[in-house]
């Protein structure tokens, strides 16, 4: 068996919070085999994002991660020195993000902004370096590419800014993609697009991907497995049709009954009381035992173990442990 | 005559485009360009397009928040585009509008208490401090928050329930309709639920009339009565919402249906049917103004400018729908 694009094991990160620190991605466990597409899903501060940066060491102090193992390839990212690991960026795993604006620098070129990024990798003339950048910008298919390369990024609008991110990640053909939100700020005709072209791209290319969102719609477009997280652990995991049409975790059923849907109409959203707790509120137990309907009376005692339901579904629940005990 | 609490004819709000160090004009920006629409009493309009479309100028025109250059605001008859300001401000109190932000809309320094008294006191409702009192704490109930924390400042509220103190501040001076400019587009799933439930029920209770802004047509289709279509400053198609939903008439309007996914993992593969970006409003295509990104395009739509066609209860602003035939 070939060895997973990445592992996570056991991944703690944690953040300031009042005198101590929260553990806001709380014993995460993962993986994405080659040419797979994994989400992880979950809502604000879930702790999605951060599971994301700490895979390629780029959480923003005062973060830290603070235990587990990741594995990009065969590479055991943790222990490597920090040119190492910048030599890794890119080359093994590229990260694309919300708002390609932030990512790209507004006084240069969207072309010289990839040639750097490609020459600080490889040994390749300018002109070689500006060709590939070309052919990339057409691979994302980017209309008139050999005039866009010489566009500055407020000369483009968002649907192409996030095309130039995605040619740029994909330029040193990296076996995995992080995708943190990728269409999130973009209009829904602009997003189809680039949900197109990332599905196309990734039938061509076999990049595994990451994708980081809150979007549910967007997970069954690309996905192929779903993680759920909710404050900062994994609650469920199983394949696209697991998880979507036969989810089991009361938060998993909560989040697919409380979005709105263009098929349905009239009868009242099922709605998740309340909201998440912040860190210093959370239970010893299981941390969305405050709004759970179902909730057992241990449930917010005693951290639930991961119940198996298929070889591919597994969720965290106490509820579905005595379900299929029964 | 209808009997609509509020009409809409010919809305025009252009935005000038300033150069030189005269600041002189040198074009505009087309942002409503001959909008019409109209809501009866306790009924709710959505109006919803992709960013840059007018959307927002044309609730914010409705308030006079943005000054129309023409048209008429019919409400309860009487003309508020025609208004000195002087008593257009005495109307704002039947006409509220809740941003999407609500940290943009609350004043940080206020207490709660205050801020949702803010417009009582400026419309003299309520005899005295004590009554008010009374009044925001029934208010308080209504949106479902705890009277009891309404000496607390914004920040010590979750993001949800801001807007919920942002919808008690427009409900304290009991208008007759609420703009609700991309209200519950900030918000995670599970608490957009919590608020689109609460805006149904405030609705049936009050009798309230709703001009819903927005981006997300899932929403639409759980809230709207009819539901109004716009892009580049117009309106391009208008009806009842089953109708638009079920057989949306101009090709916009499919093409944003079709762009929305769906959570249903057996629907996968949406296609991008609307092709490339949103030009400018400051130099719409001449002829229809979709023509350029229109899958149905053909040698008429360059050439004229489609009038609005009546059309299954409602209008469409495409040559299609022309009964002499396209």
């Amino acid at each position: 068996m070939s060895e997973p694009a990445l592992s996570v094991t056991g991944l703690v990160t944690s953040f300031p919070d009042g005198n101590g620190r929260a553990r806001v991605v709380d014993g995460v466990s993962f993986h994405v085999d080659p040419g797979e597409v994994l989400a992880l899903v979950g809502e604000s501060g879930c702790g999605k994002s951060v599971t994301a940066l700490s895979t390629l060491r780029l959480v923003p102090r005062p973060g830290r991660i603070e235990e587990g193992r990741v594995r990009l390839g065969g590479i055991d990212v943790l222990s490597l020195s920090v040119p190492e690991m910048r030599s890794m960026r890119g080359r093994e795993a590229a990260m694309i993000f919300q708002e390609p604006m932030t990512s790209l620098n507004p006084v240069h070129t969207v072309g010289d902004q990839v040639i750097e990024a490609i020459r600080l990798h490889e040994r390749v003339s300018k002109d070689a370096a500006r060709a590939r950048t070309v052919e990339l910008f057409q691979e994302v298919r980017i209309p008139d590419a050999e005039e866009r390369v010489d566009a500055y990024p407020h000369q483009l609008s968002g649907g192409l800014k996030q095309r130039v991110m995605i040619a740029m990640a994909l330029a040193l053909r990296p076996r995995l993609l992080i995708a943190d939100e990728p269409t999130t700020a973009l209009d829904v005709t602009i997003q189809a697009q680039i949900l197109e072209l990332m599905r196309e791209l990734q039938r061509e290319l076999q990049t595994a991907i990451l994708l980081i969102t809150h979007d549910l719609g967007v997970v069954n477009e690309l996905a192929d497995r779903i993680a759920v997280m909710y404050a900062g652990k994994l609650v469920e995991e199983g394949t696209r049709t697991e998880v979507l049409a036969g989810a089991r975790h009361p938060y998993t059923r909560g989040l697919l009954r409380s979005m709105p849907s263009l098929a349905r109409r009239g009868q009242a959203l099922a709605e998740i009381e309340g909201v998440v707790p912040p860190p210093s509120e959370w239970p010893p137990g299981c941390r969305f035992a405050s709004r759970c309907p179902v909730a057992l009376s241990h449930c917010a005692a005693e951290l639930p173990a991961t119940t198996r339901l298929s070889s591919t579904h597994t969720a965290d629940c106490h509820v579905v442990a005595r379900e299929e005990a029964a | 005559m209808s009997g609509a609490l509020l009409r809409v004819e010919g809305l025009r709000t252009w935005f000038p485009v300033r150069a030189g160090v005269l600041q002189r004009p040198v074009g505009w920006i087309r942002a409503v360009d001959g909008v019409d629409f109209e809501i009866p009493a306790g009924r709710t309009l959505a109006l919803v397009g992709e960013s840059g479309c007018g959307k927002t100028t044309v609730g914010r025109s409705l308030l006079r928040l943005e000054e129309p250059q023409e048209g008429h605001i019919w409400f309860d008859g009487v003309d508020l585009a025609a208004l000195p300001p002087a008593q257009m401000r005495a109307y704002r109190r039947h006409m509220q509008i809740v941003f999407q932000d609500p940290n943009a809309s609350l004043d940080p320094r206020m207490r709660v208490r205050d801020a949702i008294a803010e417009g009582m006191r400026a419309f003299g409702i309520g005899d005295g401090a004590a009554e008010r009192d009374d009044r925001v704490a029934a208010l308080m109930a209504r949106v479902q928050l705890d009277p009891a924390q309404r000496h607390r400042y914004p920040h010590e509220f979750s993001g949800g329930q801001r807007q919920r103190i942002c919808i008690a501040r427009a409900l304290a001076v009991e208008p007759q309709l609420i703009v609700c400019d991309e209200a519950t587009s900030a918000l995670d799933v599970s608490i957009q639920a919590q608020i689109l439930n609460l805006l149904r029920d405030l609705q049936v209770d009050l009798g309230l009339a709703y001009l819903f802004i927005t981006h997300d047509l899932s929403v639409v289709r759980y809230l709207a009565d009819r539901v109004a279509v716009m892009y580049l400053g117009q309106i391009v198609e208008e009806g009842p919402a089953e109708r638009i939903f079920e057989a949306p008439q101009h090709p916009y309007t499919e093409g944003l249906l079709a762009a929305v996914p769906s959570v249903d993992p057996g629907r996968r593969g949406l296609a991008a049917r609307v092709r490339g970006d949103v030009p400018s409003p400051r130099h719409p295509p001449p002829g229809c103004r979709f023509h350029p990104r229109c899958p149905k395009v053909f040698d008429r739509c360059p050439q004229e400018e489609p009038p609005a066609y009546a059309v299954g209860e409602g209008t469409s602003r495409c040559f299609l729908a022309d009964p002499e035939g396209a």
